[in-house]
């Protein structure tokens, strides 16, 4: 098992050196390149070429790229151009948002998607099966940045359930310990900051969720429906076996070794996904930080971000891997 | 007259009659080349599929009205002729009525031509960001399937070397990836295309290689080799024609999912920046402020988006499901 886990660390050194030159290449060659992101475009020649001198852009190719590989190992990342404070500290600072509101639409997903898949097989054909497969459709094809406008109007705006925006209520008081609002509270007891949290947590955990819970839906469904045909079901049925045996040591353990997949991959994207339902609420993580930086063509940060999200992506991959080996011993053979 | 026995039929006729009595076996017409009985049969299976017809139908009415739409839009969709009725600041906006179906928006232009013209532009920024996708990733992922089924030290190593790049590309989310692209190259409709199909390149060339990977065993490739068909020829006329299946699926679900990112594009604003020229992803952004006042500006691009989706969606899923051989009777 060991071995395994070692390798997998070992293989993923390449993929990301790759990454970065393939981040590197692309971020420098393209016509918007960073000189003109950090310059109006009024700017005299003169300028843009004391900038690029002082950016290292005039250094041979090669050298600019292990120079940025070198500034990655120290943790340098480089300075936001907006906000002037180095990248890294604003991609840690914003994390915990991101880190909450991707474990609460996961939890969403799965809560409600995994049983209702699995209901949706069992009884397939019914309503329940028919509203599954629908919703499930539905929600692949809807827009998350309409569904998220559709559910700040209606819940935040015009019911008043839930607040419409930021992560806690500017005006309640809490302690801040490692970031994580939720994790704060639990830890310092601070209920009112609990409760807060989570309800500004439910509707952007929702519109976010929206994708992952279609998936996971229909993943389940039709991962079950598979298995409830194999040949082995029919044995352990035939054999007399009790029928809640049937269905969770045969059939949900076998069907759910695809669905933990889909889960880590879903996960994996959530943290970009957030791009979106984190502008509509104006929630302070990540996801809006990029949004900025788009508009602000802040290039360092999003050079950096797109790095650390890819590298957390792939990590997030090892670990699906890893406790895929876990479930199913095949895998940890080959 | 009597034939004798003794006198042959030509070579070359006697030749096409086995070619034909073959292709009687085989069940499927000579005249017609590859057209294979498998996706002849898919079409069968699909016919009776309500999931099939109702993707159909929703595709063949979106591409006519994108096609046609200049002689099914009643006005221009950037004439702003009753602009002196609307006043979003005071909440005050035109509904439906007889000479505008479907009322106007915020700017007093006539919202179901601009819908109506919006589907051209939504149509042709799913086609083109899925056809960047499917040649880009289509050649890269032939290349590499090729490359591995052809073997040799050369050949696997083309193939090793092409798909660490995919999987480089598959590690940045599409989402992202398109933003990136969009953000850098500055806002347009040729950037939100670009992008968007850029980020399906990687999906369209591992499926692809894929395929070819699982074609390679096949029987009908060994029979190709000990005929003596060379090897370039047996990847190229054999094995890829037979992987297509799956890669014409994908480009159906694929145009849905065009159409969607290309909405969040426009919404996260790298979309086309001349707002004059409609398209649901940009109509549905500029009608995002309005929401709570005018609900019905976003609700109609945003409902021609989510059904045209569902329409590629659903025609995709039947075309998969009809094309799996697991799933034949």
């Amino acid at each position: 098992m060991l071995r395994f886990i070692v390798r997998r660390l070992l293989q993923l050194i390449p993929t990301l050196l790759g990454l970065s030159v393939l981040l590197f290449v692309w971020l420098q060659r393209l016509p918007g390149g960073p000189e003109n992101a950090l310059l109006p475009d009024n700017a005299p020649p003169e300028q843009r070429e004391a900038l690029r001198e002082s950016l290292g852009l005039d250094e041979p190719f090669t050298v600019q790229y292990f120079s940025f590989l070198g500034r990655i190992f120290q943790g340098d990342l480089g300075t936001s151009i907006h906000t002037g404070r180095p990248v890294l500290e604003e991609f840690l600072t914003r994390f915990p948002a991101t880190f909450e509101l991707a474990v609460t639409a996961i939890t969403i997903a799965v809560a409600v998607g995994l049983p209702l898949g699995y209901l949706a097989a069992r009884k397939r054909g019914s309503a329940l099966d028919f509203a599954a497969v629908g919703g499930s459709l539905l929600g692949i094809c809807t827009p998350v940045f309409f569904l998220a406008f559709i559910l700040k109007v209606v819940f935040a705006e015009q019911l008043g359930l839930f607040p419409s925006a930021f992560r806690i209520s500017p005006a309640l008081s809490r302690t801040d310990i490692t970031g994580f609002v939720v994790l704060d509270g639990i830890m310092t007891r601070e209920w009112d900051v609990v409760w807060d949290a989570l309800m500004h947590l439910a509707l952007p955990g929702l519109a976010l969720a929206s994708i992952p819970l279609a998936v996971i839906t229909r993943m389940t469904r039709a991962s079950v429906l598979e298995v409830m045909g194999e040949d082995y079901v029919r044995t352990a049925n035939a054999k007399g076996l009790h029928r809640t045996t049937v269905r969770t040591r045969h059939v949900l353990r076998n069907a759910l070794l695809p669905v933990v997949t889909a889960v880590g991959l879903l996960s994996g994207s959530l943290f970009a996904g957030a791009v979106l339902t984190e502008s509509v609420f104006a929630f302070p993580g990540i996801g809006s930080f990029i949004y900025e930086a788009t508009h602000g063509r802040d290039y360092p940060v999003l050079t950096g971000f797109i790095l650390l999200i890819a590298a957390m992506y792939v990590l997030i991959n090892l670990l699906v891997d890893i406790s895929y080996s876990l479930l199913d011993p095949r895998v940890r053979a080959q | 007259m009597p034939t004798s026995p003794s006198s042959p039929t030509p070579l070359h006729k006697r030749k096409a009659e086995k070619v034909d009595r073959l292709a009687e076996l085989m069940g499927s017409r000579t005249d017609e080349g590859r057209a294979s009985g498998i996706w002849i049969d898919a079409f069968r299976r699909m016919r009776t599929n309500p999931m099939a017809i109702t993707g159909a139908v929703i595709v063949v009415v979106f591409v006519a009205v994108a096609l046609f739409s200049p002689l099914i839009a009643h006005y221009s969709p950037t004439s702003q002729a009753w602009g002196d009725e609307v006043f979003p600041n005071r909440n005050e906006f035109v509904g439906p009525r007889a000479e505008n179906w479907l009322g106007l928006d915020h700017l007093g232009r006539d919202l179901y031509s601009r819908f109506i013209i919006g589907a051209r532009q939504t149509l042709l920024v799913g086609v083109v960001a899925t056809l960047v996708g499917f040649c880009f990733g289509a050649l890269l992922g032939g290349l590499a399937g090729a490359c591995a089924v052809l073997g040799g030290r050369w050949g696997r190593r083309v193939d090793n070397v092409i798909m660490r790049v995919i999987d480089m590309m598959l590690a940045l989310p599409t989402l992202l990836l398109a933003v990136t692209v969009a953000a850098l190259v500055g806002p347009s409709l040729t950037t939100v295309m670009l992008a968007v199909g850029i980020a399906q390149i990687p999906i369209f060339a591992r499926l692809l290689r894929g395929a070819m990977l699982a074609q390679g065993n096949r029987e009908y490739v060994l029979a190709a080799q000990s005929m003596g068909v060379r090897r370039h020829k047996i990847a190229l006329t054999h094995i890829l024609p037979n992987s297509m299946g799956p890669v014409i699926v994908q480009s159906t679900l694929t145009l849905a999912t065009a159409i969607i990112d290309a909405a969040a594009l426009s919404y996260l604003g790298l979309g086309n920046p001349d707002a004059s020229f409609p398209e649901w992803g940009t109509m549905l952004a500029e009608a995002q402020r309005f929401l709570s006042t005018a609900p019905a500006l976003a609700v109609y691009p945003a409902l021609g988006i989510i059904i045209t989706a569902l329409g590629f969606t659903l025609l995709g899923e039947s075309l998969r499901e009809a094309l799996d051989p697991k799933l034949r009777k």
